[in-house]
């Protein structure tokens, strides 16, 4: 290498994340063409502009890829067990009010096995922001059918097509009472960024939905290249804020809705609970 | 006042800040009176939609810093094992109960057993050591909930209480001491250094100091194997040194750990070796059996886990045998004739649950063997 070129080297910028990530755990686990990679980066992004105080913030996963993510970033994180994020961290948040607690998981952890724990925590309306990388199948394991498995479409587990329907995560949040919902895609990284620093600067139960790419698992056995992939998420969407929750089925035969769909006030579980249990303090 | 409410008490006189919990007969007293105190304290009880999002919240609490605990019954024991593994695994300071009542299954929900004492030792998946305590009176349930936070504060791990229904139901004269009169003990805090600061290196005594989430150590805590820093690592290097770490903080301070209570074992011939309700029969047996000239002591284990082996080896040198009294169908009897190691018979007197065992019975055992 010439001098210069070393120079250049030498003073290459540094990575503008790099104070959140883990770089002595890079390389990270994820495939190449992978969306995780690119929502994390949002994510990290938007904790950074929003302003929190980091040394307060804590970031919970589950199982699975997306599970990973508490692996690589720079925060107090917790790696739990199988669909067991939202729980944890609700107790992480009720012990310590004054963190700040984002769970960042995949579909199937958080919306099959962690399914109950997820309606729940909205229920209550726990202060957490809750991320959910939607790559519509379980990845880790090798492409199974997940609970966001589009009807019809081949998993290891479907090999002839899907026979079940997938949940409307978006629905199934509004539903639940959650009071700030909104779905990206990871082709729309800015949207996705500014919704994730609002979500975890909003106080209550906050959910974003993120539809990444699993081209190695699921894009493989679906006959969907990567790029075409990320052209879906060009053509096949339409952006249409507070949308009615009902019409947002992820279906690329026709358009998939993104966009911000609920945004609301309601008091929170640690609230209420103050107020309700113990009036006079 | 009952065991269940004396529990209750004594975890608050302990520090205890937080109860995730999940309704069961017969520990609902437990969270009942604990839904109630809480918030005098400054504390916060959350009721969570099953027992695996209440253990889940049990250790998010405790990485928080707050002592925190749960309390439930067989079927939500089953549940709360994923992630009482997941404690094991992480070291977790946190305290379960498990009020037991007839299995398997839902069984006898309103009747007492002491058949979950081998799910406590090996009920999560894997390699590991575990405390369990196993008290036999409410006034005893009261300290030993106390016992049960300091030990799981000094060595970092989740620590049972695996009482019976018998003793959460049964009202008994509880006295509570001024709290100036009552130990409390905190997990060893961090020294030195953040940025290199390892979560899972151990000091002298085998245990590694840990600090609570938002002060600034950006930890990592994860259910994968990992190393001292608490990275993941796949590796049977990384296994090896993970296990013996979670193994030697157990059994390196088995001296410290291990309670037991010895009553006229000094000439005993006969050796009974009981826990929890089933100790008090054993005490009542033992006296009829004393006043008819038999020679009989009782080793009262306050701890059951880790086990007592050593006691029974010495004993075992020298009496004529063991009678392991217990309501299931021989479990600590198990361990008792593995520790005797066929120095000395040993024999059970169990039934498969749903009331105490009555002395007559032991009385009866006693004279039939030996």
């Amino acid at each position: 290498m010439s001098a210069t070129a070393q120079a250049s080297v030498m003073a290459a910028p540094e990575h503008p994340l790099e104070d959140l990530i883990r770089s002595d755990r890079i390389p990270h686990i994820w495939c190449p063409g992978c969306g995780i990679g690119t929502a994390f980066a949002a994510c990290l992004t938007a904790m950074k502009a929003s302003g929190i105080d980091l040394q307060k913030t804590c970031m919970v996963s589950g199982i699975g890829c997306s599970g990973r993510a508490a692996g690589y970033v720079k925060l107090d994180s917790f790696h739990t067990t199988h669909g067991r994020a939202i729980p944890f961290a609700t107790g992480l948040k009720l012990g310590n009010p004054e963190l700040n607690v984002v769970v960042f998981s995949g579909d199937g952890d958080l919306f099959a096995i962690g399914g109950n724990h997820f309606i729940h925590a909205a229920r209550r309306n726990m202060d957490l922001t809750v991320i959910c990388l939607n790559n519509l199948n379980y990845g880790m394991t090798g492409g199974q059918v997940a609970a966001t498995t589009p009807h019809l479409a081949r998993t290891t587990t479907t090999p002839v097509g899907n026979p079940e329907s997938p949940f409307n995560l978006p629905l199934l949040a509004w539903a639940s009472g959650a009071t700030y919902v909104a779905r990206w895609t990871v082709l729309h990284t800015r949207e996705l960024t500014d919704c994730i620093k609002k979500a975890i600067t909003k106080s209550g139960f906050s959910f974003i939905e993120v539809l990444g790419p699993c081209p190695v698992n699921y894009g493989r056995r679906n006959r969907e290249k990567p790029l075409e992939t990320l052209r879906l998420y060009r053509d096949q969407t339409i952006i249409r804020n507070n949308a009615d929750p009902s019409d947002l089925e992820v279906d690329f035969t026709k358009k998939v809705v993104l966009g911000e769909f609920v945004d609301k006030e309601r008091a929170t579980c640690i609230e209420n609970y103050d107020r309700t249990c113990r009036p006079a303090l | 006042m009952t065991g269940d409410v004396a529990c209750a008490e004594g975890a608050l006189a302990a520090g205890c800040r937080f109860f995730g919990g999940y309704p069961i007969t017969p520990a609902t007293e437990i969270a009942e009176h604990m839904s109630g105190r809480l918030p005098d304290v400054g504390g916060t009880f959350i009721q969570m939609e099953d027992e695996i999002a209440a253990m889940a919240s049990v250790l998010g609490a405790a990485w928080s810093g707050c002592k925190s605990m749960t309390a439930t019954s067989g079927p939500g024991f089953s549940l709360m094992m994923e992630n009482i593994g997941l404690g094991v695994c992480t070291e977790t300071p946190c305290v379960v109960v498990n009020v037991q009542r007839g299995g398997p299954s839902t069984g006898l929900p309103t009747m007492g057993a002491q058949a979950d004492m081998m799910q406590a030792r090996w009920g999560s998946h894997g390699d590991y050591e575990i405390i369990a305590l196993a008290p036999c009176s409410a006034q005893e349930i009261f300290y030993q909930t106390i016992t049960a936070f300091n030990l799981s504060e000094r060595y970092r791990t989740p620590v049972f209480i695996m009482t019976d229904e018998m003793i959460g139901h049964m009202s008994e004269k509880v006295v509570i001491p001024p709290a100036d009169q009552i130990t409390t003990e905190w997990r060893p805090k961090p020294k030195g250094r953040k940025d290199r600061f390892l979560l899972f290196k151990p000091d002298e005594n085998g245990v590694a100091p840990m600090p609570a989430a938002g002060e600034g150590y950006n930890v990592h805590v994860t259910g994968l194997t990992h190393d001292e820093k608490g990275y993941p690592v796949m590796s049977v290097e990384a296994q090896e040194e993970m296990m013996a770490r979670i193994k030697r903080k157990i059994l390196g301070n088995r001296d410290d750990i291990i309670m037991t209570e010895g009553h006229g074992l000094d000439d005993a011939d006969i050796v009974l070796v009981s826990y929890g309700i089933s100790a008090r029969t054993s005490m009542a047996a033992m006296q009829q059996a004393r006043a008819q000239g038999l020679k009989v002591g009782l080793l009262r284990l306050i701890t059951v886990w880790p086990f007592a082996e050593d006691h029974i080896q010495r004993l075992a040198e020298r009496v004529k045998g063991f009678v392991t009294v217990e309501v299931n169908l021989g479990q600590i009897h198990l361990e008792v004739l593995r520790a005797a190691a066929g120095r000395a018979p040993c024999h059970l007197v169990g039934h498969s649950g749903g009331t105490i065992i009555s002395p007559d019975q032991v009385l009866a055992k006693i004279k039939e063997v030996f």
